[in-house]
């Protein structure tokens, strides 16, 4: 039998493989090229950039707990014009697609950001990061008030041209609803889901670990919601979306696919092994050879309930 | 940098609570320079989602040898591993100690516990000999002696309770040393210990106009610059601070670079 075809198009983007690595567990490329083969992922989500240079939170900043690793960074990053100078020359030279994830603490600067790195070249598309747990001064609001949410994708989407890809948050009551604004407000795909809110403590202390108090879990732990995230949230939308959330192996991913997404990304795993999105791609083609299926697309949303 | 599946040639107690671990490591181990670490995926340590920083105490024929002491679930899982076993490393990471020393500098290493493993590899490729101060709460928190000695290095030993040495922190016969030879020798320090111990060895560096090289213990995550765990505040050349990332950047810094004013002060 002929190999499987696990390549995709995904809001217009071609990719080698359905299995992208996930933002804020790659860095900018640089960090894992000696030792990932970057044109073999099937896309890079470099870390969230703002509009300008972030600090991010202060230390510590990351605490690991079982099956998970809950984080604080808050956004630390480079600013726009610190990311295409330092970052995308280099990430150019790679034949991957790139997606940078966007934020900003007002709807003004997701819009600046958005304008700024669309006039650039050699990027596939733009994630927008309106649910990560770590920022205090509005970003986290914009994910989990549907109003807000609906303001933040029309005024990106108003100054780019590139496909833009909310990030929906894990802790809102119908992540449908969430997925229907998105998708009548013109994105072309959807990120299930981030980090979910979270806080680790000392005992011996009684102080928090982390110095932001709560940051957000991901891994293993959380692999189980984001999978039920998916597959509500496939049933609201025609728009693809891409599962992220504890993904380790090919048969975690798999659930994804199942459950409706179309694509995954590996983010956690990465720290552990920094091959496991190459890895997972090949344990792909091996199911869909043993399943008799000939390509993945198949497999997208065919859980039998 | 880079990934390597290596083996265990040989794990066994090293006394008071520390384990050697040898291994065959053909690719990373002729790579490894002194201060560097390797991020270790510690074998059946299930539900677990970062890989361990060990320090580097012997890379020679092939082979590095890790010196550690079991103290947490990670290393307390370690320890049982076998010889035979598969383990996967990703290394060097890290900057480690600069080695271009002057021909006429003293280097003067200075070590808390453990720290003695991780500075031993610098004191064996350093072209010339120097001195050793080390330092821990009792006798079995002070190790290697002997290997440095071996190397021709003079050992200098404080330990809190006095069971071995002098009775104090390192820190005093350090000082003792350093008030006998600081107008004859030109001292270079270079330390790996707790926070306070290279605060303190550093403090006396800048007061004396010398060059204190320190090894900064962060916890970890990814260990290859990803993450911004590690993160370390610098001084900016304009009086402000910038983040650098112990993994990357580090782990050693000039102790006029740190900006030393704890882990969890506001950012």
């Amino acid at each position: 039998m002929t190999t499987p075809d696990i390549s995709i198009k995904l809001a217009g983007i071609p990719m080698k493989n359905p299995v992208m690595v996930a933002s804020g567990t790659f860095g900018y490329g640089p960090e894992y090229a000696p030792l990932v083969d970057l044109a073999k992922l099937g896309a890079l989500v470099v870390k969230g950039i703002s509009p300008e240079p972030w600090r991010g939170n202060p230390t510590p900043r990351t605490v690991e707990v079982a099956s998970g690793l809950i984080n604080a960074i808050g956004l630390q990053n480079p600013g726009a014009e610190g990311f295409l100078r330092d970052y995308l020359p280099f990430l150019r030279k790679f034949d991957v697609p790139v997606i940078v994830n966007i934020w900003g603490r007002t709807i003004e600067g997701y819009a600046a950001v958005a304008a700024r790195l669309s006039q650039a070249e050699g990027i596939a598309a733009l994630e927008l990061n309106v649910s990560c747990p770590n920022i205090k001064e509005g970003s986290k609001s914009f994910g989990s008030n549907a109003d807000m949410f609906k303001r933040v994708v029309a005024a990106t989407r108003a100054v780019t041209k590139l496909p833009l890809i909310p990030k929906l948050a894990p802790d809102v009551f119908r992540i449908g609803e969430f997925a229907r604004i998105a998708e009548a407000e013109g994105a072309d795909a959807l990120a299930i889901t981030n980090s979910v809110p979270a806080m680790a403590i000392d005992i011996e202390t009684r102080r928090p670990k982390l110095a932001n108090v709560t940051g957000g879990l991901s891994g293993p732990a959380i692999r189980p919601i984001a999978v039920r995230l998916v597959w509500e949230a496939a049933k609201a939308v025609k728009i693809p979306i891409i599962g992220i959330g504890g993904i380790y192996s090919a048969a975690d991913a798999l659930e994804f696919f199942i459950a409706g997404a179309s694509a995954v990304a590996v983010g956690t795993a990465n720290f552990l092994e920094p091959t496991t999105a190459l890895t997972v791609a090949d344990g792909l083609r091996d199911y869909l050879a043993r399943h008799k299926l000939g390509s993945i697309h198949e497999l997208v949303g065919t859980l039998a309930c | 940098m880079q990934l390597e599946t290596v083996s265990i040639i040989e794990h066994r107690d090293y006394g008071a609570g520390y384990r050697l671990l040898r291994l065959a490591a053909p690719q990373i181990a002729p790579q490894v320079r002194p201060g560097q670490f390797v991020h270790v995926r510690i074998p059946r340590l299930e539900a677990s989602v970062l890989r361990r920083p060990f320090s580097v105490f012997k890379a020679e024929n092939g082979e590095l040898t890790l010196l550690y002491k079991s103290v947490g679930h990670g290393t307390s899982v370690l320890a049982v591993a076998a010889p035979g076993e598969i383990v996967s490393l990703i290394g060097p990471l890290g900057n480690g100690f600069p080695l271009d020393l002057p021909a006429d500098r003293t280097p003067v290493l200075v070590a808390g516990g453990y720290g003695m493993a991780a500075l031993y590899l610098l004191a064996r490729r350093l072209p010339q000999k120097g001195v050793v101060f080390a330092g821990g709460r009792s006798t079995q928190d002070v190790l290697c002696v002997e290997d440095f000695e071996a190397l021709g290095w003079k050992v200098h030993i404080a330990t809190q309770d006095g069971s071995r040495g002098v009775r104090g922190l390192v820190t005093g016969p350090f000082d003792a040393w350093l008030a006998e030879h600081r107008t004859n020798l030109a001292p270079e320090f270079f330390a790996c210990g707790p926070n306070a111990m290279l605060q303190e060895i550093g403090a006396r560096a800048i007061a004396g106009g010398w060059r204190a090289w320190l090894s900064v213990d962060r916890h970890m995550g990814c260990g290859v610059g990803a993450c911004l765990t590690c993160v370390v505040k610098l001084q900016d050349t304009d009086g402000t601070w910038f983040w650098a990332r112990s993994c990357k950047e580090g782990p050693v810094f000039e102790a006029r670079q740190i900006r030393w004013n704890g882990e969890d002060d506001e950012a």
